[in-house]
């Protein structure tokens, strides 16, 4: 039953206070010469205002100027580390790489935080806990092959991998070398069907739309498909999660809606530096409107004017994705993403601002290459 | 506005994702076009064969006489086209609109298309040498001097990337259909009428419509038809030319580099073949692959340049629907600054000298397009950088070169005009691999004869000749 205005009111401001609540304790953990990450600790002396006496709410992270990536990039990687978590096993992980220096993040345990409250938006009817998954994504130095192994485990089950360079990916398409490209991804999708259809029971995957559709089709080319070998839940994500590319994944490639094909595809917004944004359930009512929530209060998503970052669009609008990421491990205010997108209101699910239509900035869409495994 | 649908095999398919197609100048929708993926198009690419086991089930004379019907539909006819209808005016308005070309070349583009659906016997008679098309149709026959030959189809349909700029290239995909092999289409983001009208001619004509599929798109469906395709052709420019070298599925069509060459015999009389020149360059708002983009002469060049010059330099721009309109906008912004950007560089080389500086400056630019003027350049020699260049619009380098060292330096040329009557340099010429259409005497490079073959004979691109031996032929040869 859905809550009436004034309760949906209330719970978006409980929300409110509890994120400016996180804000403040993060940003003190942060600029505290005992906790502190020395990167923090070195920027405090460049800044116009004390972050210790002077945020008190989320809107005080405008005092901060505006996040730059190139700060990500290069090393030590230890003056991300935060003082408290010196004496921690700690990870890195890179995004992009391509050609140059790649950004990295150090991590301790957020990755594994972060798809555990993701794992808390799976339905288990089609996510059986206790059932093996299939991780059909990069490898590497990201993130999300951990990443998605822990959810996996965290769900009881065991995660079965493969390798995935993103980095050659994008070097083929650029040099135009299309055949090995092809080559290499079906490379990719033939060990997956080697597991798929090896006996693992697996009922859950990750797959980037490119190779889930490659997959379907190769499983369609040895006369299975992904319901008959029992797969019933697929995890997804990237910015060509377009509302058609949807739809034409849930009509022609798992056969329908869940109810009818009993399998069910959620997408996701997300990437190395912010953790997890879920979407709002997608349906062909809705002409398979996607529109992403962050996992608020650890990060948060706004819609910004594209030439004042410190303005929200209003809802419906159009601006720029920016994000803020707040956990003990990681301190990054105001990130203005390569994504563009229209600003979606709160609802009870998800009390605080969400994102729909993400799609790449469009002033930085020639150089951009997208949706490229 | 008109809402133009993905049409798989057939089947009008409306996608969430859609994109406006406008005026050129106004910015005005015209259209609102789905856009497929490449995903769809790897799935309906598994049906492809259907498309040929249903073109089969006609003759190859059945289908002749639809696409000369289609002919008459596609030139006079108001056809359905997506949620509403289109005359013909209505066709070269649009295509205008959209393209940038001027409302009567679209129009003699459109004669062309017609042309060549009207005169598919003949056609086809030129591509195959005089092949019965029943031949291709069974894949083996046996021929009027009684020798067995097979041709085997090597393909179910023919994938083609279509460009946005040049509404003449459909002429090269036409024939498929009467070859009973299917149509796997993605139109130009800006010019989606040619394959729409075309398809619905077809249909109205009695072609079954589940033997064409069209797929707007982004450049993943260029990719998918291009890789799924087991015969595709594409149209680009050098990059694409340079991507797929080496590819026998990808036939590729880009820039002509076409040329005109005059011998020591002929060239004290170039005044006579001047207007020979001048077509070849201005005509179709210099946009085709077929225009001249150099001329290569031993002497009197200079003259020659500022002859071509004074004929084409004062050209003008005039409304799209002016039938003296001789100039297409570059629609995409900032390509007509650019693209004069690179020529003013090419100018800056010692004996390059720019003949049309004298008739004013040549770029116009409005709010939403631009156009080029016609420029009109001088080399000394060939060995400037710019005596082979090609642009978009009316230019040419005149070039002075001697006779001897002309092939050489010629590089690619996809038509090639030799205005000489030199009986050992025709044969040269003749030997000279870098031509692919050899035009000998005063003929424009824009003038083709459609029974010889383009840029690659289609059949040759389609079918493979193999041998075929059975006892029963053999039984009714001994």
């Amino acid at each position: 039953m859905s809550v009436t205005n004034v309760e949906l009111d209330t719970i978006i401001q409980q929300a409110k206070e509890k994120l400016d609540k996180h804000t403040v304790e993060i940003v003190q953990w942060h600029f505290n010469e005992e906790t502190g990450c020395p990167f923090w600790l070195n920027k405090k002396a460049e800044l116009d205002f004390d972050p210790l006496t002077d945020v008190h709410c989320y809107e005080d992270l405008r005092k901060f100027p505006l996040f730059e990536d190139d700060w990500l990039r290069g090393g030590p990687v230890e003056r991300w580390r935060p003082k408290a978590y010196a004496d921690r096993p700690t990870y890195v992980f890179e995004t992009g790489g391509t050609t140059g220096i790649p950004k990295s993040r150090v991590v301790v345990d957020d990755f594994r935080i972060d798809y555990e409250v993701f794992s808390d938006t799976l339905p288990d009817e089609y996510f059986p806990r206790n059932s093996n998954w299939l991780m059909l994504g990069p490898s590497g130095p990201r993130r999300l092959r951990l990443a998605v192994e822990h959810l996996c485990q965290f769900r009881g089950g065991i995660c079965f991998c493969i390798d995935l360079d993103p980095r050659w990916v994008v070097k083929l398409i650029k040099k135009g070398w299309m055949e090995h490209l092809e080559e290499y991804k079906k490379h990719c999708i033939d060990q997956a069907v080697t597991v798929l259809t090896s006996g693992h029971d697996i009922k859950c995957l990750f797959a980037t739309p490119k190779l889930l559709d490659s997959l379907c089709l190769a499983l369609e080319d040895r006369g299975t498909s992904l319901k008959e070998v029992g797969v019933t839940g697929i995890f997804s994500g990237g910015t060509e999660f377009t509302p058609q590319w949807t739809r034409y994944a849930v009509e022609e490639l798992l056969g329908g809606p869940p109810e009818e094909s009993g399998i069910y595809m959620t997408p996701t917004y997300g990437n190395t530096l912010m953790g997890l944004a879920c979407s709002k359930p997608v349906s062909a009512a809705d002409k398979y409107k996607i529109a992403y929530y962050a996992p608020q209060p650890r990060a948060v998503t706004e819609v910004v004017q594209f030439d004042n970052p410190n303005e929200l669009v209003g809802f419906g609008e159009t601006g720029r994705v920016k994000l803020t990421t707040l956990t003990k491990e990681f301190f990054i205010p105001g990130f203005l993403e390569r994504d563009e997108g229209e600003r979606e209101p709160p609802f009870e699910t998800y009390p605080w601002d969400g994102v729909s239509g993400v799609r790449p900035f469009h002033e930085l869409q020639s150089s951009t290459t997208v949706g490229v495994y | 506005m008109l809402n133009i649908p993905v049409i798989r095999w057939g089947k009008p398919y409306e996608s969430l994702e859609t994109e406006d197609v406008v005026h050129f100048r106004t910015g005005d929708p015209i259209a609102r076009v789905s856009q497929a993926n490449g995903g769809l198009v790897a799935r309906d690419l598994r049906h492809a064969k259907r498309a040929r086991n249903i073109l089969r089930e006609f003759t190859c004379q059945d289908l002749m006489d639809k696409v000369a019907k289609a002919a008459d539909l596609f030139e006079n006819e108001t056809l359905p086209l997506g949620d509403g209808q289109q005359t013909a005016d209505d066709f070269v308005y649009h295509q205008s609109a959209t393209t940038g070309l001027p409302q009567h070349m679209c129009r003699r583009n459109m004669e062309k298309n017609c042309f060549v659906l009207r005169n598919m016997p003949e056609i086809l008679d030129a591509l195959t040498r005089g092949l019965d098309p029943e031949i291709l149709s069974r894949g083996h026959g046996i021929e009027d001097r009684g020798v067995v030959v097979s041709y085997q189809a090597q393909t179910s349909m023919l994938g083609a990337v279509l460009p946005s700029n040049s509404p003449g290239v459909h002429t090269l995909w036409l024939p498929v259909v009467p070859l009973q092999m299917g149509l796997m289409l993605k139109p130009g983001s800006q010019e989606p009428w040619t394959c729409y009208r075309v398809a619905s001619a077809f249909s109205q004509a009695g072609i079954p419509p589940e033997v064409i599929g069209l797929y707007p798109g982004g450049h993943d469906v260029g990719g998918a038809i291009l890789t799924g395709a087991k015969r595709a052709m594409i149209f680009g420019g050098q990059k694409t030319i340079d991507q797929y070298a080496g590819n026998p599925g990808v036939q590729v069509h880009g820039p002509g580099f076409s040329k005109i060459i005059i011998g020591e015999d002929m060239v004290d009389r170039w005044e006579e073949f001047l207007d020979v020149m001048v077509e070849s360059v201005f005509i179709n708002g210099g946009r085709s692959c077929i225009n001249a983009s150099s001329i290569f002469a031993p002497r009197h060049t200079r003259e020659i340049a500022e002859a071509i010059a004074a004929k084409i330099g004062p050209a003008n721009v005039l409304p799209p629907e002016d039938p003296d309109s001789a100039l297409a906008a570059f629609t995409v912004p900032g390509v007509g600054p650019a693209v004069l950007s690179m020529i003013e560089q090419d100018v800056k080389e010692e004996g390059v000298t720019d003949m049309t500086a004298g008739y004013g400056d040549r770029l116009v630019e409005m709010e939403r397009c631009s156009y080029l003027r016609p420029v009109v350049l001088h080399c000394d020699s060939p060995e400037r950088a710019v005596a082979t260049k090609e642009y978009m619009f009316p230019f040419v380098s005149v070039v002075e070169c001697p006779q001897e060292k002309m092939i050489d330096k010629i590089g690619y040329t996809l038509v090639g005009t030799a205005i000489t009557e030199d009986d050992d340099w025709i044969d040269d010429l003749g030997q000279a691999t870098n031509i692919d259409r050899l035009n000998i005497g005063p003929i424009p490079t824009n003038r083709l004869n459609w029974l010889q073959p383009h840029e690659g004979n289609l059949i040759d691109f389609l079918f493979r000749s193999r041998a075929y031996q059975s006892h029963r032929q053999m039984a009714a040869t001994v």
